[in-house]
């Protein structure tokens, strides 16, 4: 498996770190109900099949990317920097 | 009318005529219209609660559904260790019941599963370390686990071809279960799966779930490849699909699928006697009947349905195992593979209820489920006929995570963040 970096290009998956689910949000509040966190912090879909999900190229660029892959196969559908997932969901929830 | 009990008579009376006389050990069962319980998952932990239902809680109309056969899951993909060294209150007791299932299993189910009590040694490379394994030693005594504590010259005569002075990971000693070993692990699930159909048991292969029926917050049967097949109570044993089939209930379980990959050289005269574990990296070892050594190290750390791993964790795994033992170094892999993983994310496994009223589950075994079968079976057993809990499997509740009483032995999980 090679994730194709959208800084570095293809590169092999050794300079990578799993960070896990890309999907799941941290509550808003601090005070938000006790659930909120829970499902935040352990509870997952894990999907067989398509799964956004966070790489940190941590021996590269040092970018956090926010990878689409299957997980019945491996095959990496889409690659994007999480800086510009973030801007982009920012824009949406301010739209 | 030939007998179903495997003897020595049995073997003498089939080698006199040819092996002509051998039965097939399960019958092909096609599903019935209603069960007392439906078992999802003919893995070693479905088989295995099949087999304790119809025998020590006498529930006898119970069918195994499979969607593939039985043993093409993680029951014939592990590296075939059993151990009960473990640490915290929650653990030591429930696999020190697995444990001594192990020890009469054989004759329990009348088939040889070549259970081997040949040691399990936890190497130890610091100060710190050999502080740990000292605490783990005496945590196993005080709940009755049999712990050995030996310096690096009691390892050394034991395995004198070991490392020793590796310059970064000197080998100081190690932590011995002698009870613990190796079960051969297709045996276990062909083993209870006979067994079980002698009680009664409908093992139903190539038949996959499709869907939980539900009536009024109450699971009534599950939608199969095969037909719908009705049940009283529905049990899941699914192990890596264990959250796809949950969801078919409306449940989101806190666990991520991951792959773990394992190896097999080429068969080698006999030279190591135990199972050994390296303490500075995460590779164990032991040599089968065949001569293979049989080895593995850490899950690849991403989600996968795949059964399939990648090359920098097999590099990892070797590396561990050229710092522990450089001599195996030109020894040929002969195969590896991957099985899927249930990672909870505390590391330690979930025998519960459901909020869904008659649906249990039984999930969550990480990468040490083979250890724990005939105990999780047992459990799994006791909570669907008793509706209550196992006494030693009370800390393994599904609602744990949302209290706060997570049980992280090892720290481990699907995210350890340890680095």
């Amino acid at each position: 498996m090679r994730l194709n970096c959208p800084c570095c290009g293809p590169r092999g998956l050794e300079e990578f770190t799993y960070r896990g689910d890309a999907t799941v949000r941290r509550p808003e509040s601090p005070t938000a109900p006790a659930q909120d966190w829970v499902d935040y912090v352990y509870l997952r879909d894990n999907p067989a099949g398509p799964h956004r999900e966070l790489w940190y190229h941590g021996a590269g660029c040092r970018s956090w990317l926010v990878v689409t892959r299957d997980t019945r196969t491996h095959a990496i559908s889409d690659v994007v920097r999480a800086v510009d997932v973030a801007r982009a969901d920012k824009e949406g929830a301010g739209s | 009318m030939p007998s179903n009990r495997y003897s020595l008579f049995s073997l003498l009376r089939e080698t006199l005529r040819g092996h002509t006389g051998w039965q097939p050990a399960w019958r092909d069962a096609t599903p019935q219209a209603a069960y007392d319980v439906v078992i999802v998952g003919g893995g070693g932990h479905g088989l295995a609660t099949a087999y304790y239902l119809a025998r020590r809680y006498g529930i006898k109309r119970v069918a195994v559904v499979e969607k593939g056969w039985i043993g093409n899951g993680n029951i014939g993909r592990n590296t075939t260790i059993i151990r009960s060294n473990y640490l915290l209150p929650g653990n030591v007791p429930f696999y020190e019941c697995a444990m001594k299932l192990w020890e009469g299993l054989e004759q329990d189910i009348n088939y040889n599963a070549m259970v081997s009590q040949r040691g399990v040694l936890n190497l130890f490379h610091n100060d710190a370390q050999r502080n740990a394994y000292i605490r783990r030693g005496n945590a196993m005594r005080l709940n009755g686990v049999d712990a050995e504590l030996l310096d690096a010259q009691a390892v050394r005569r034991k395995l004198p071809f070991l490392n020793f002075d590796n310059a970064r990971f000197p080998i100081q000693g190690g932590l011995l279960q002698r009870r613990g070993g190796t079960v051969r692990h297709d045996a276990v699930a062909w083993g209870y799966a006979r067994a079980a159909d002698r009680l009664g048991v409908d093992i139903i292969q190539n038949c996959e779930v499709t869907g939980i029926r539900t009536q009024n917050g109450r699971a009534v049967g599950v939608e199969t490849t095969r037909g719908y097949i009705g049940a009283g109570r529905v049990a899941l044993a699914c192990a890596g699909n264990s959250s796809r089939v949950a969801a078919m209930a409306g449940l989101r379980l806190p666990i991520e699928s991951h792959v773990l990959q394992a190896f097999v050289s080429e068969g080698l005269k006999p030279f190591i006697d135990c199972v050994a574990t390296f303490g500075a990296g995460h590779f164990y070892i032991s040599q089968s009947d065949k001569g293979g050594l049989v080895f593995g190290g850490d899950i690849d750390g991403y989600n996968s349905y795949a059964q399939r791993g990648n090359m920098p964790v097999i590099e990892d795994v070797c590396e561990g195992g050229m710092a522990l033992m450089p001599r195996i170094g030109r020894v040929r892999l002969l195969r590896h593979w991957g099985g899927l993983m249930d990672m909870t994310m505390d590391g330690s496994p979930i025998i519960d209820r459901t909020p869904v009223d008659s649906l249990y589950l039984n999930a969550g075994w990480c990468y040490g489920g083979f250890k724990a079968t005939p105990a999780s079976g047992l459990c799994f057993a006791h909570l669907i006929a008793r509706d209550e809990p196992h006494p030693t499997a009370t800390a393994y509740r599904l609602d744990r995570f949302a209290r706060g009483a997570v049980i992280d032995e090892k720290g481990m999980g699907a995210q350890p963040n340890l680095h």
